[in-house]
């Protein structure tokens, strides 16, 4: 058996892990490229949102690499996101491949991971499903260190006395993990290159924008669609700072187990004089970490939405107020295969421009005032 | 003076009227309904809207805005699920939120919550939190609502009564949210236009609901919508009975259950019938003429595929 799993962030190289530990063989899917794309947008339904477009295009590429088993989530939501899997077998059987696929809903409840690790036995061919338990924590635990290099590397970039110490670290870091394997190996990966990151050069006292990114998780994670968002505005001299990652993400499915703590019922809260219910994907996260963003006093929010993604644009019904009433300057940015990136980045550095344009503006006031 | 409930003429109205509109009059409330559908709504509702949201939420912004001097409430309801483990769309679940954050000097919403989704009998608490808006009188809400449910049943048979209708030569499904299927401004009079070239319509509202969900049991796959199921329920039911001569989706761009939906239901049609299928995609910009060709050049393969098989004249 060779198995392979979609691309969202860096979510394969915890799965990846978790996998060969498992003594599975593992095709990692290519990163995400206008090729995969284009594939996803052939085959896919023509209106169909852009995570499930790109979704597909990783699965072609993988099967072609020699893939015969998928493993995939999904599940009953409000949302899209329910029928992807009986849209991905379809589409995937038209194609006249002959795989396996092993389907994962949600995991918030006790009985869903019960299954969830029924299925992993199925996989591992094995019954000693304490071993897996053990090793799902491992993989969960990949997940967290991977946030956490990631929130480094996301500090360093707009501080680097070096400009692109950041990026080659990072860049050497996704070449290294291509060649390491198992939990072991990449832990230690991980925490090397943590040090590494830790040892750039910075300024630590220069100042920066503060700028948080809010809207659908894959748009905000995987950064192929986003055209590198974190990093561009990293390079622009903004602290960047997500709404929703994998790893918060993972923390949020998983938080009615006691060691498990999530910030959810803190944005809940925040976006509840906005929105009360869970309509589906990531509206109420959206809106609430905007609002946290605001009371924190950032400089401006950054909305990310695959073109006519339903929750997000109730999210973006609603965010004109939230911007008004927390004085946050927010910036929308529709993605799908037709976002050209030169009209993307345009906008982007406009905003920046703003952003500081606004903030000195603050500043001259406070220094006319206090004189 | 009686209060003054306004309902959006757009969206589930047209699944739900007779059953919202006799439960707040027998409360004693006037119900006032928006106007048709008609230019000044769709440019308001455009206005008002996000642009990328779909039509159909667009032109229930306009319907609010043409009700808001009119009344002292609008009923706006939020909802979840209408049937157990079954969820709508992302977007009527943010209704209110959508309009409230939109449109300006609004009037009250009748902002009630409908969420079926583990029980059909927490339908219960809807109703009483939009009746506590006229009354404190459980009673009252109670057999308000009792009646007025028998009256969407009514309704709800008559429109299955046109299942036969006076024999024409052609029978077309036209698959589409009710409220694209029903808003003749929106469909540009699509099914009186079908109607005119001697066809007779089916709709899946025809169609009895559990004939929909017996054949939808048949899906390879969860329905998690309830409109998902009773769409590819019926078409499934169609691929059994073979009881139409071709099948018209009409859908609205921006739609994200349409881009799910429309394409099974193609699917199963191309894959498992012979039956001639059309997709039309309305927008703002869809134009009337173009709708009317390829109506015409549908209607006439219909005919055409017809003669070929049977030698009928295509003048009869
Ligand atoms: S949340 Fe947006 S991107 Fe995700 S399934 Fe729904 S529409 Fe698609
Ligand atoms: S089902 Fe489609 S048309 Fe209806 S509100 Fe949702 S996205 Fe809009």
């Amino acid at each position: 058996m060779k198995i392979t799993f979609p691309h969202m962030g860096n979510l394969y190289i915890a799965l990846k892990a978790v996998f060969e530990d498992l003594q599975v063989e593992v095709v990692t899917p290519p990163p995400c490229s206008k090729k995969t794309l284009a594939l996803g947008t052939q085959y896919a339904p023509e209106l169909m949102c852009v995570p499930f477009k790109l979704t597909v295009g990783n699965y072609i590429e993988s099967i072609e690499k020699g893939a015969d088993t998928l493993f995939m989530w999904g599940g009953c939501d409000v949302c899209r996101i329910g029928f992807y899997n009986t849209l991905q077998k379809d589409i995937l059987k038209d194609l006249g491949y002959d795989i396996e696929m092993i389907c994962v809903e949600s995991l918030n409840t006790p009985q869903k991971i019960r299954k969830f690790f029924k299925q992993l036995c199925e996989v591992a061919n094995t019954t000693h499903s304490f071993a897996l338990i053990a090793l799902f924590i491992k993989g969960i635990q990949l997940v967290f260190r991977l946030d956490e290099l990631e929130e480094l590397m996301i500090h360093a970039r707009p501080r680097e006395i070096h400009a692109g110490s950041v990026d080659i670290l990072q860049a050497s870091f996704e070449k290294e993990i291509r060649t390491t394997h198992g939990y072991k190996e990449t832990y230690s990966l991980i925490d090397t290159y943590k040090k590494k990151i830790q040892k750039i050069e910075i300024n630590p006292t220069k100042e920066v924008l503060q700028i948080g990114i809010v809207g659908e998780i894959y748009t905000v994670v995987e950064p192929f669609i986003n055209f590198e968002l974190v990093k561009k505005l990293g390079n622009m001299g903004v602290d960047v700072h997500r709404s929703v990652t994998t790893g918060k993400f993972v923390r949020e499915q998983l938080d009615f187990l006691p060691f498990m703590h999530s910030n959810k019922k803190n944005v809940h809260r925040a976006a509840h004089p906005y929105i009360e219910m869970d309509i589906g994907g990531h509206c109420r996260h959206t809106v609430g970490d905007t609002v946290l963003f605001g009371e924190k006093g950032f400089d401006g929010v950054v909305h990310l939405l695959p073109f006519t993604c339903m929750p997000e644009i109730v999210a973006q019904s609603i965010l004109p107020t939230v911007e008004k009433d927390k004085n946050i300057p927010i910036l929308k940015l529709v993605l799908d295969e037709m976002t050209g990136e030169a009209g993307y980045v345009t906008r982007l550095e406009a905003f920046v421009d703003l952003l500081w344009k606004r903030r000195e503006y603050a500043q001259d006031e406070k220094m006319l005032s206090r004189n | 003076m009686s209060i003054k409930i306004g309902i959006p003429r757009a969206l589930l109205y047209y699944e739900f009227y007779p059953l919202w509109i006799t439960f707040f009059e027998l409360l004693g409330a006037e119900v006032v309904i928006s106007s048709r559908t008609n230019k000044q709504i769709v440019e308001s509702g455009v206005q008002h809207t996000v642009d990328e949201a779909c039509i159909p939420v667009k032109l229930f912004h306009g319907h609010v805005v043409d009700l808001r001097d009119k009344v002292d409430y609008i009923f706006v309801p939020r909802l979840r699920s209408i049937c157990k483990g079954e969820y709508i769309c992302p977007k009527f679940c943010g209704l209110p939120e959508m309009v409230r954050h939109s449109i300006k000097d609004l009037p009250t919403l009748i902002d009630i919550t409908i969420d079926c989704i583990k029980s059909n009998r927490d339908l219960k608490n809807a109703v009483f939190a939009a009746g506590n808006f006229l009354t404190e009188d459980r009673d009252l809400i109670t057999t308000a609502f009792q009646t007025a449910y028998i009256a969407y049943k009514e309704h709800k048979m008559i429109l299955k009564k046109q299942l036969f209708p006076p024999f024409k030569r052609k029978k077309i499904m036209v698959l589409g949210h009710p409220y694209t299927l029903y808003d003749s401004y929106l469909n540009m009079d699509l099914l009186q236009k079908l109607e005119a070239c001697d066809t007779s319509i089916l709709t899946p509202e025809m169609l009895p609901k559990p004939v929909i969900s017996h054949y939808a049991q048949n899906f390879d796959g969860q329905l998690y919508w309830s409109f998902a199921k009773k769409l590819i329920g019926t078409v499934l039911y169609l691929k059994d009975t073979k009881s139409v001569d071709g099948v018209i989706y009409i859908s609205t761009f921006g739609c994200g259950v349409d881009s799910v939906v429309a394409h099974l239901v193609e699917k199963i049609i191309r894959r498992d019938t012979t039956l001639p299928f059309m997709l039309i995609t309305l927008d703002e910009h869809t134009g009337e003429a173009g709708i009317n060709t390829r109506i015409e050049a549908f209607i006439d393969m219909l005919k055409w595929r017809d003669s070929d098989e049977n030698h009928i004249s295509s003048h009869g």
